[in-house]
């Protein structure tokens, strides 16, 4: 039987608003336990939530950003359970009337094509606390400091059909926030954070089958992990004639493996319904649209301008334009140095490399674009040739000349790398090579003439290595074939 | 000085003849003698207001004083207070010391009122007689073996036995005016959003309103200028300006159009209240009103209507008294789930536990739709119906009450209990202003006048009850238990 995944993902996104969504606490992440934690986080009798309108106007831009109907009126409703980390015994969410109706994000998936996946709605709500299990004497310690941060929840409809389409969707989504800035987008800390549904049905069927939902996967390797396990654990189960059931399932990344958390019976009822302490939100028109003129070029736009208008493969501009950071710095080094091409190779080639190795994300990178942009112009402009301008990117890596963008001409003087063009510097130092290598010259020369091609870079490698990789390769190469051919 | 009202105290004070702090002293003597009897306070704060009252002297001493500095009031006890406890009249709360002062309060400090104290209430202010407090029941002063009214029994009872000139309490569903009528004192309910409800511990959130209970409508009027405005800490208040309530106190009543609704003269209603309010409506009709008959066709259905949609915002909002963060915890716990089960069954009293299920089961699958959506359909229904009567007619009058005060312990069914609101309830439902006035007498338990206004007319209202008051005596007559002498 050939089986077919449905996936559809519910994407936790943590706003990056000052101060919580209905108090005026900080959200400042990794304070002391409950050192942010308000009378009205801690839902002290008699306290009351006051929305704040920065939670809103993101939620809208994420909306705006997605191509979504943005509808004039939203509500908040009170979804009730008893948990020691939620205060007030509910969370204020939005069940029936979200402020984000049905939208469109654009993934692109590893082969360069790209992909609509419909969003259904995304609503906001507050974040609970965290429940701290050690160092206590055994009992539960209960830190409220992330209790009301805002959180816009994006559900996607099921659209998604592998893992790696629920990845990209995941990025896309990660791109688009981070681009709006509207979230710091850093997993690791649970500002991201998702809840896989996944289900399987025979290829061709129209119905779906019965899903399980994967709670808070909060990596993009686990998620594809996540589902990759999920999906076969379903197939055997129904191929050995078992049912998939209805339930809420937790991933386990040490296991490598999902369990069961609870089945669909012993699912809360929430009881919704709307908070009588809030207003409901009424956008005007306006504020939408001020809104909508103010958006940044996203994830999607950029990368269609930097095919089009930059003339980058598809792929360049796929991983050129997958993070804010990535898509500002290549944008800034293109700007001083005029070149996308030479920009896009350097930032993806030489600088990526030296970022993963040392597990550093561009923002942090110790070369700025200013600098590499620098470098880039000695480059374009033949002071410097390619294996000389990788040693200048070494030497501003290791924290040499200044951050601004002429730094690479202050190390390029200091190490005297400037590229030797001079004809008469260049063939003195091929006469002292080919004098040096007399052996080399005599085999050269008894060589069938289509093999002397291969046998030429014995004497490039010593010449630049005379030269200290200052001559131009171009002219070392043109020289010294006159003058070997000379010889033969 | 006892009997005196706030604005009568406001002028003593001026004119020197007495000084708050001798006010003060005097009057917590009088709780400290009298209250046992009556047991309207949960906590006396005498030192605290001690202290509030001298520093009004010196503010009147010194020229800065306001209008309210030195005047002595009591405070409903589901209104925070910093440092002091704040119970609810609930287990679950009885060691709860709020950290915070609700709006309202930091209004009234500011004003230089002197707070002697929280007045007892219903559990949570949930009920109609005052009998379901943790501390105990509240008795009238007029017949201590009858019930003073409720929620705001505590309140209600200190005013109409002297122990206090004024008061404020809290009106979900009748529970300002009911217990003002059962107590023979004046008490107004504010529109929904004119008072801030942040810091009052909420029963039912769209509903809950703070207002003023006292001997007058002037002094009612005065309370208002303190507390009525808007309060960015609670977006259901609204911004809307407020105006000087004494301002129009004066106002004659010529060509004012009273409307009587017929459905608060049906059946049940006891003989001798209607005879009370149609003789009051006379008074009005001699001061230059004319009045009509309308209709509020909906009302059959306000207590039904009013116990889902309430009972469910209740069940939610006293979710947070869970043992974890304040209020009751029981003795060891087991787990998690003893945790809560222990301390929310010893910490709520029945009543409070029967809203919570009634709220709970209201809101579950399968039945949201059938009571809660339902319901919030009648309640727009309800609102219309005022709306339209205000068309015709600048107020309604009719009975707060369909009795007057009964026998403690009479109500033992929770459904008779509840009718008990049937006139009261509409105005909540609908979020308009209303007010109960004392308009007569059955035997030694006074009666109640319902005047009720539409949305934002507390000015209007507080004239026409004014008016009444200038016209009759029934707010001057004291029960002879507030005579004893000490």
């Amino acid at each position: 039987m050939q089986w077919e995944t449905v996936i559809g993902l519910e994407v936790h996104v943590q706003l990056a608003t000052q101060s919580k969504i209905f108090s005026g606490s900080s959200t400042d992440f990794g304070a002391e336990p409950n050192s942010q934690a308000s009378a009205v986080d801690l839902a002290m009798p008699g306290t009351l939530p006051v929305l704040n309108e920065q939670a809103v106007s993101m939620a809208v831009q994420f909306g705006l950003g997605i191509n979504a109907e943005i509808p004039e009126v939203s509500v908040f409703d009170r979804k009730n359970y008893f948990y020691p980390d939620l205060p007030k015994g509910y969370q204020t969410s939005q069940m029936y009337y979200p402020i984000v109706g049905p939208g469109e994000v654009e993934i692109s998936l590893d082969d360069g094509s790209t992909q609509r996946i419909r969003v259904h709605h995304a609503h906001l709500e507050e974040d609970a606390g965290k429940s701290l299990h050690e160092d206590y004497h055994g009992m539960t310690g209960i830190d409220l400091n992330r209790a009301g941060t805002p959180l816009l929840e994006i559900v996607s409809e099921p659209d998604m059909r592998n893992a790696k389409q629920a990845v990209a969707y995941l990025r896309a989504i990660h791109a688009i926030v981070t681009y709006l800035g509207i979230s710091d987008g850093n997993m690791a800390e649970g500002s991201m954070r998702c809840d896989v549904n996944v289900s399987v049905r025979p290829k061709g069927q129209a119905e779906f089958g019965t899903r399980a939902e994967i709670k808070n996967v909060n990596s993009f390797r686990f998620v594809e992990r996540a589902i990759a396990y999920e999906v076969e654990r379903q197939i055997e189960l129904i191929e050995d004639g078992g049912k998939v059931v209805q339930e809420t399932r937790l991933y386990d990344p040490d296991a490598d493996e999902t369990r069961s958390m609870r089945t669909k019976e012993e699912a809360n009822d929430y009881r919704y319904f709307p908070c009588p302490d809030l207003l409901p939100i009424v956008l005007d028109p306006t504020y939408v649209e001020q809104l909508r003129d103010a958006l940044p070029e996203l994830p999607a736009e950029k990368r269609a301008r930097f095919e089009s208008a930059l003339g980058l493969s598809a792929y360049d501009a796929g991983v050129l334009s997958a993070n804010r950071a990535t898509a500002d710095f290549f944008e800034e080094v293109m700007a001083i140095c005029g070149d996308a091409k030479q920009a896009a190779n350097w930032v993806q080639g030489e600088l990526s490399g030296a970022l993963n190795r040392e597990g550093l994300s561009i923002e942090n990178s110790p070369v700025s674009a200013q600098q590499l942009g620098g470098l880039l112009v000695r480059v374009i402009d033949d002071t410097i040739n390619g294996k000389a301008a990788k040693q200048v990117f070494q030497a501003m890596w290791n924290g040499e000349g200044d951050s601004a963008n002429n730094s690479a001409d202050a190390i390029i003087d200091a190490r005297g790398l400037k590229q030797v063009t001079d004809t008469g510097a260049i063939e003195a130092m091929i006469d002292q090579v080919i004098s040096d290598s007399p052996a080399q010259v005599a085999q050269y020369r008894d060589a069938e003439p289509d093999k002397r091609g291969k046998m030429i870079g014995y004497f490039v490698g010593q010449t630049m290595k005379a030269s200290r990789g200052t001559a131009n390769p171009q002219q070392v190469n043109t020289l010294l074939k006159q003058k070997l051919d000379a010889l033969c | 000085m006892h009997d005196k009202t706030l604005t009568e105290i406001a002028a003593d004070l001026t004119a020197g003849k007495y000084s708050s702090h001798e006010l003060t002293e005097h009057l917590l003597k009088r709780i400290e003698r009298l209250d046992p009897s009556l047991n309207s306070f949960i906590s006396v704060t005498g030192d605290n207001a001690r202290h509030s009252a001298q520093q009004a002297d010196t503010a009147r001493a010194a020229g800065t004083a306001g209008q309210l500095a030195g005047l002595p009031i009591a405070l409903k006890d589901n209104i925070c207070t910093q440092g002091t406890k704040t119970s609810c009249g609930s287990r679950m709360l009885d060691n709860f010391i709020s950290p915070y002062d609700a709006t309202i309060v930091q209004h009234l400090n500011a004003a230089g009122t002197v707070n002697l104290g929280k007045t007892n209430l219903d559990e949570f202010a949930m009920g109609s007689s005052s009998e379901s407090s943790f501390y105990g029941p509240v008795k009238n002063p007029w017949d201590l073996t009858a019930v003073p009214g409720g929620s705001s029994g505590g309140s209600a009872a200190a005013v109409a036995a002297g122990l206090i000139p004024a008061a404020l309490g809290s009106d979900t569903g009748g529970s300002i005016r009911q217990p003002a009528a059962f107590c023979g004192i004046t008490g107004l309910k504010p529109t929904y959003g004119r008072v801030s409800r942040y810091g009052i511990i909420a029963y039912a959130s769209s509903f809950d309103q703070v207002g003023p209970m006292a001997r007058t409508a002037a002094d009612c009027a005065l309370l208002m200028n303190a507390i009525a405005g808007h309060d960015s800490r609670d977006s259901t208040s609204v911004t809307r300006q407020v105006p000087d309530y004494s301002a129009e106190l004066d106002k004659p009543l010529r060509g004012l159009k009273i409307g009587l609704p017929k459905e608060y003269f049906g059946e049940g209603l006891s003989a001798e209240v209607e005879s009370a309010v149609r003789e009051a409506v006379r008074v009005y009709e001699s001061l230059g009103a004319s009045v009509i008959d309308v209709s509020l066709p909906h009302t059959h259905y306000a207590v039904p209507t009013y116990y889902v949609i309430a009972s469910a915002e209740a069940s939610a909002n006293l979710s947070r008294y869970d043992g974890v963060r304040f209020g009751h915890r029981c003795q060891s716990p087991a787990d998690l789930e003893d945790l809560y089960k222990r301390s929310r069954g010893e910490g709520f009293g029945s009543e409070v536990k029967r809203r919570i299920l009634i709220g709970t089961h209201t809101l579950s699958e399968g039945f949201f739709d059938a009571y809660f959506t339902k319901a919030q359909r009648v309640r727009r229904l309800i609102q219309q119906d005022f709306i339209d009567a205000f068309k015709e007619v600048d107020v309604l009058m009719g009975p707060t009450s369909p009795t007057p005060a009964f026998d403690l312990g009479a109500h033992m069914d929770p459904v008779a209990m509840y009718l008990q609101d049937v006139y009261t309830i509409p105005c909540n439902l609908a979020g308009i202003t209303a007010m109960s006035v004392p308009a007569g007498f059955d035997g030694e338990r006074p009666i109640g006048l319902q005047l009720l206004g539409a949305h934002f007319s507390e000015a209007q209202l507080l004239n026409v009850a004014h008016q009444f008051q200038q016209a009759t005596d029934w707010h001057l007559r004291r029960p002879a238990f507030a005579e004893e002498t000490i």
